[in-house]
């Protein structure tokens, strides 16, 4: 278990992240109802549902995106409130990558890593690279690489601060088996370093034996919440059904 | 030089976005050339439709000159800001701890450059086809181009920043701009007709300057102040 | 609606039938006879066309600064009323001005920052409708930053060309024209608080359908 470097950010780390009775609206439209999870840190979460299920939503509201129409969410004793000490312990990989095409991978890890503060930019995106496997190809654009390796870059920019939240919407879309394996691998990795994981996905198969806790959400409510699930996808195929069937 | 705990510095942060706006634009170099050929379209419209038996209407040239300007600006401010919202960077740059309002300064700064870098190539241009003898007084020239630029990329980049999410962006961004810039035209268009008057009036130029600098700054700390309750959600 | 709303509607209902009365009976203004007359009602408007934005600018901030709904609402509503007033203001005031003037327009001071500003209110509009979710904090920057324009839009226009007659017309009203104008211009006020709170009425019943449709999905 190797501490995260020393760094200004450390005095507001946080060992869990608590959401409680979170609901937030678009106008009549409502996307979450009345979300209740907690996530220690060394764990990971998976939020699974379907299309719509207001899995990105929850998301957002965790990176503080999004401000929830009711309900709160607490990193430890930290709240959305404290800006900029907040994010900069939060990690995340979202559905669009958060890339600059006309960037080289190189420039993007250094422009993300001086954007977070860190003390030696280039040295962070050198290491970074090598953890992607992408040394070869650091210094061309990334409008030039496939998904996966998109995806990877991705991956690194958002870990470059040692995060000590990380979320990720919906990671192993267009993976192929290497690069997903590699994947689930660095996802264990943080968990063993400490770090706190949310991860969105409809990819059952893969999330199998990864998650520590399970949440599942439909039509934003929260249909079962359970600890290491074994089997998701039965599991996830007879709470949706129950689910259906309790809705009026 | 941090103000907020665990935040990146304020004066880093403008340069480091400032930077990286200038390399992705230098390695497309896209929003510059389709601004700059823009521009000079404009401008050779205006001739065509303006011209009268070879020559302007008086002070034509300066009124010409500030629409193509604002014209391109939006453009590129649409362009610039539309780049952004692909991969949804914005929303990184949002969720690093940058400050919020250097996001704003560095990405103003950018603008101003790029405007800047299609005036370089309007201002000769006006001064060829319209014999506007623009470059009689030139540093009351740069003082005026620039703070009407600044003016214009001030509320500018605020708006379209704004309107990264919004629906129907792109007609939405000069219909809030234009009337918003309504004063930095007028003091731009008058301040550069005045520098083509047979006889040169400095205290005129002076108070349009003036007008320019206090609307610059007034603007730009507004936008400082607004723009992370602007974006907030 | 509020107890008052009735009784006030009714009044200001009266008001504005009693209204060409008085102004009937007050004398003609040498040069120009009955246009003149126009102005009583061309005034009181221009004044609420100033009174709306002020109300537009300040909820805006405060919606910016605190996050409030009441204000939001109060923004949009406010909003809606400048477009309102400043239409009947620049339609009034050309029909004056044709006869006073000659002219149905002149770019001066007053006029083009009036259109200047009814043109923001405009845009206000158009963005809370076409703008999508957000365009609440979105319409409230604009509001802001048309607030805080006025002066320089006065200022600059003003030293671009001008005409409009002195601003101190009213004190020097006598009595005779004094009192239809400030009779039109308490009709008005009423109008616009009437209007400003049958708007508020009903956004604020859109929220709560808003919230009823959201609590109805629970």
């Amino acid at each position: 278990m190797s501490p995260p470097p020393a760094s200004r950010a450390d005095a507001f780390d946080f060992p869990f992240v608590a959401v409680s009775d979170v609901s937030r609206a678009f106008g009549r439209r409502r996307a979450l109802s009345r979300v209740s999870l907690r996530v220690d840190q060394g764990q990971i979460l998976g939020i699974l549902g379907p299309n719509g299920a207001g899995k990105s939503t929850l998301l957002a509201i965790l990176a503080t995106l999004l401000r929830p129409t009711s309900g709160d969410v607490r990193y430890g004793t930290l709240t959305a409130t404290d800006g900029a000490a907040l994010r900069a312990r939060i990690g995340v990989l979202g559905h669009d990558l958060f890339l600059y095409p006309e960037l080289t991978a190189r420039e993007n890890l250094e422009f993300f890593a001086s954007a977070h503060g860190l003390p030696h930019p280039p040295e962070a995106a050198r290491t970074a690279l090598t953890r992607a496997a992408l040394d070869e190809r650091a210094d061309d654009p990334v409008s030039a690489f496939s998904r996966g390796m998109r995806q990877r870059v991705a991956l690194e920019r958002a870990l470059i601060h040692r995060p000590r939240l990380v979320l990720l919407d919906e990671p192993f879309t267009g993976l192929d088996d290497a690069s997903a394996a590699a994947l689930l691998a660095r996802l264990r990795a943080l968990r063993d370093d400490g770090a706190i994981v949310i991860v969105a996905t409809h990819d059952l198969d893969l999330a199998d034996g990864l998650l520590d806790h399970a949440l599942f959400l439909r039509d934003g409510r929260v249909a079962a919440s359970m600890a290491r699930p074994e089997g998701l996808r039965s599991t996830y195929q007879n709470v949706m059904t129950r689910a259906l069937g309790s809705a009026t | 030089m941090s103000g907020v705990p665990g935040a990146t510095p304020f004066a880093r942060s403008v340069w480091l976005i400032l930077r990286k706006d200038l390399t992705v634009e230098v390695r497309s170099r896209e929003i510059a050339y389709t601004t700059l050929f823009f521009a000079a379209s404009c401008v050779l419209i205006f001739a065509f439709a303006l011209v009268r038996e070879g020559r302007a209407p008086e002070g034509g040239a300066a009124g010409i000159l500030w629409i193509a300007v604002l014209f391109a600006g939006t453009l590129a401010l649409g362009r610039a800001f539309e780049r952004e919202r692909q991969s949804e960077t914005l929303r990184a740059l949002l969720l690093s701890p940058m400050p919020r309002p250097a996001i704003y300064l560095g990405k103003l700064l950018g603008i101003v450059a790029l405007l800047a870098g299609t005036e370089l190539v309007l201002v000769p241009l006006v001064v060829l086809l319209f014999s506007a003898r623009l470059f009689a007084h030139p540093f009351w020239l740069l003082g005026i181009v620039i703070t009407a630029t600044v003016g214009i990329a001030a509320v500018g980049t605020l708006f379209a920043a704004m309107l990264v999410r919004a629906r129907s962006r792109d007609v939405l961004l000069p219909v809030l701009l234009y009337p918003v810039v309504v004063p930095v035209i007028i003091a731009g268009v008058q301040g550069t007709a005045a520098l083509l008057q047979p006889v040169f009036e400095p205290a005129l130029v002076r108070f349009w300057l003036l007008l320019l600098v206090t609307f610059d700054i007034v603007f730009v700390v507004l936008a400082l102040w607004t723009f992370e309750a602007v974006m907030s959600d | 609606m509020p107890k008052w709303f009735t009784p006030a509607a009714i009044l200001c209902g009266l008001m504005f039938v009693i209204s060409p009365v008085l102004i009937a009976r007050a004398p003609d203004e040498s040069s120009m006879g009955m246009v003149y007359k126009i102005y009583y009602y061309h005034m009181p408007s221009a004044w609420m066309f100033l009174l709306a934005p002020l109300v537009c600018g300040v909820s805006s901030a405060l919606f910016l600064a605190r996050g409030r709904a009441e204000d939001d609402r109060r923004a949009w509503s406010a909003a809606e009323l400048t477009v309102l007033f400043g239409a009947l203001t620049l339609i009034t005031g050309p029909l004056w001005a044709r006869r006073a003037w000659g002219t149905w327009w002149v770019w001066d001071a007053r006029l083009t920052s009036s259109l200047v500003g009814w043109m923001i209110g405009w845009a206000y509009l158009i963005l809370r409708r076409y703008g999508g979710p957000g365009s609440d904090k979105l319409a409230a920057g604009v509001a802001l930053f048309g607030a805080v324009n006025v002066p320089f839009i006065f200022i600059s226009v003003n030293y671009w060309r001008t005409i409009h007659p002195p601003t101190t017309v009213v004190p020097k009203l006598p009595v005779d024209m004094g009192v239809p104008l400030w009779f039109c211009v308490f009709a008005f006020l009423l109008l616009f608080v009437l209007l400003m709170t049958m708007r508020l009425r009903l956004e604020e019943a859109r929220t709560r359908l808003d919230a009823l449709y959201v609590a109805l999905d629970e």
